[in-house]
């Protein structure tokens, strides 16, 4: 990789980046990404559901028992909550950086640390949305070989809320693997046209 | 240095592929016959999806480990090897979390849905799993190693490179 005299190395222009059509892109699917994971959280954060049983009967009046079904009874629900959570804020986070984040000063190194924290939520939302969806495979199904009942007959509207949480959770997982691959691809799109420019580096007001 | 580069490499896969192999030789192997109160009972791996979903990806990943140590150095096809990387670092990372939040439940129990902890009474079973879980979980950390490696090595020379 041999530099001429008064040449620089190619860095990671944004104002050369911001005049892609990828951008418009892939801050569309970043909103999507956010709404949906969002969603995800807030329907499991929220999900609660109190029945009432009767246990037994003591003479004419019935032993009433009452459970309470929340997230955080389950470890695997907690970790799909937090995950979501940092996934819409990443995606958040990355909004704003694309929005407002061309009158700051470029250090050459923001697009392949946009990738590599894409890279990472991509495998947060990933476990966090399979670990819930197993738990509550095991909630729907139970299990007879550890003698485990399935609940989902008896908090039917709890089950339900879970079910839509995972179905958002899985929809922004598919929006983050498409988002990964567009940051990625960003990173060799700016570095070929910053070589057509023959590395012409001159920050141009927006 | 850059023999040592595509030695340490290849070693790191190696470590990589054996790491899930023993993954799935642990969880395959785990069984035990219990008997509680009047009933008997045996514990498999099989018993449990999550638990089969980890056999199934990690089995998946093994091979695939196997035959990327066979790729010649120079081949193009370490294109592939880097996109291929990023899809099992994130089945492995999906496969290992179903399986702990199965194991915490087989472990801890789960006292409002009424169901008990079974660690208590197939314990050999039980910490072959966690075992299983384990070694899993480095072969997750030697394979995000492996992905972000390839991703340098191959992506790195394109972008920096005088086409």
């Amino acid at each position: 990789m041999a530099l001429q005299s008064g040449e620089k190395l190619p860095m990671f222009i944004g104002h050369v980046w911001s005049k892609q059509k990828s951008r418009w892109t892939l801050l569309g699917l970043r909103l999507l990404a956010f709404l949906a994971a969002a969603a995800a959280t807030l329907v499991m954060v929220l999900n609660k559901q109190t029945k009432t049983f009767v246990v037994a009967t003591i003479g004419t009046t019935p032993v009433n028992l009452t459970l309470t079904a929340k997230f955080h009874h389950t470890p695997a629900f907690v970790f799909f909550a937090i995950a979501n959570g940092l996934v819409s804020n990443h995606n958040l986070v990355m909004i704003m950086v694309d929005l407002l984040g061309s009158k700051f000063d470029y250090k050459g190194f923001q697009l392949p640390m946009i990738a590599s924290l894409d890279m990472l939520n991509l495998a947060l939302v990933s476990g966090g949305a399979n670990a819930a969806a197993f738990m509550a495979e095991l909630g729907k199904n139970g299990n007879s070989h550890a003698r485990w009942d399935k609940i989902c007959d008896k908090f039917g509207a709890y089950c339900d809320r879970g079910a839509g949480a995972l179905i958002a959770s899985f929809l922004a997982l598919a929006l983050m693997l498409v988002i990964t691959f567009l940051s990625i691809l960003n990173l060799k799109l700016v570095n070929s046209s910053s070589h057509n420019s023959h590395n012409n580096i001159i920050a141009l007001p927006n | 240095m850059a023999e040592t580069k595509r030695i340490f490499t290849f070693l790191l896969r190696f470590i990589a592929f054996c790491t899930t192999l023993s993954a799935v030789i642990i969880m395959i192997s785990s069984r035990q016959r219990a008997t509680v109160l009047v009933f008997s009972f045996e514990a498999k791996y099989s018993d449990t999806p999550a638990f089969k979903y980890f056999v199934i990806v990690n089995a998946i990943v093994s091979i695939y480990g196997f035959l990327v140590l066979f790729l010649p150095s120079k081949s193009l096809l370490w294109r592939l090897v880097v996109a291929l990387d990023a899809v099992f670092t994130i089945l492995l990372t999906s496969s290992i979390s179903a399986a702990l939040a199965i194991a915490y439940v087989g472990e801890k129990g789960n006292p409002i849905a009424g169901w008990l902890p079974i660690c208590d009474q197939v314990t050999k079973y039980c910490n072959q799993v966690k075992g299983a879980l384990i070694v899993g979980f480095i072969s997750v950390v030697l394979y995000m190693l492996l992905f972000l490696y390839s991703l340098h090595t191959v992506l790195n020379p394109l972008l920096l490179e005088k086409s």
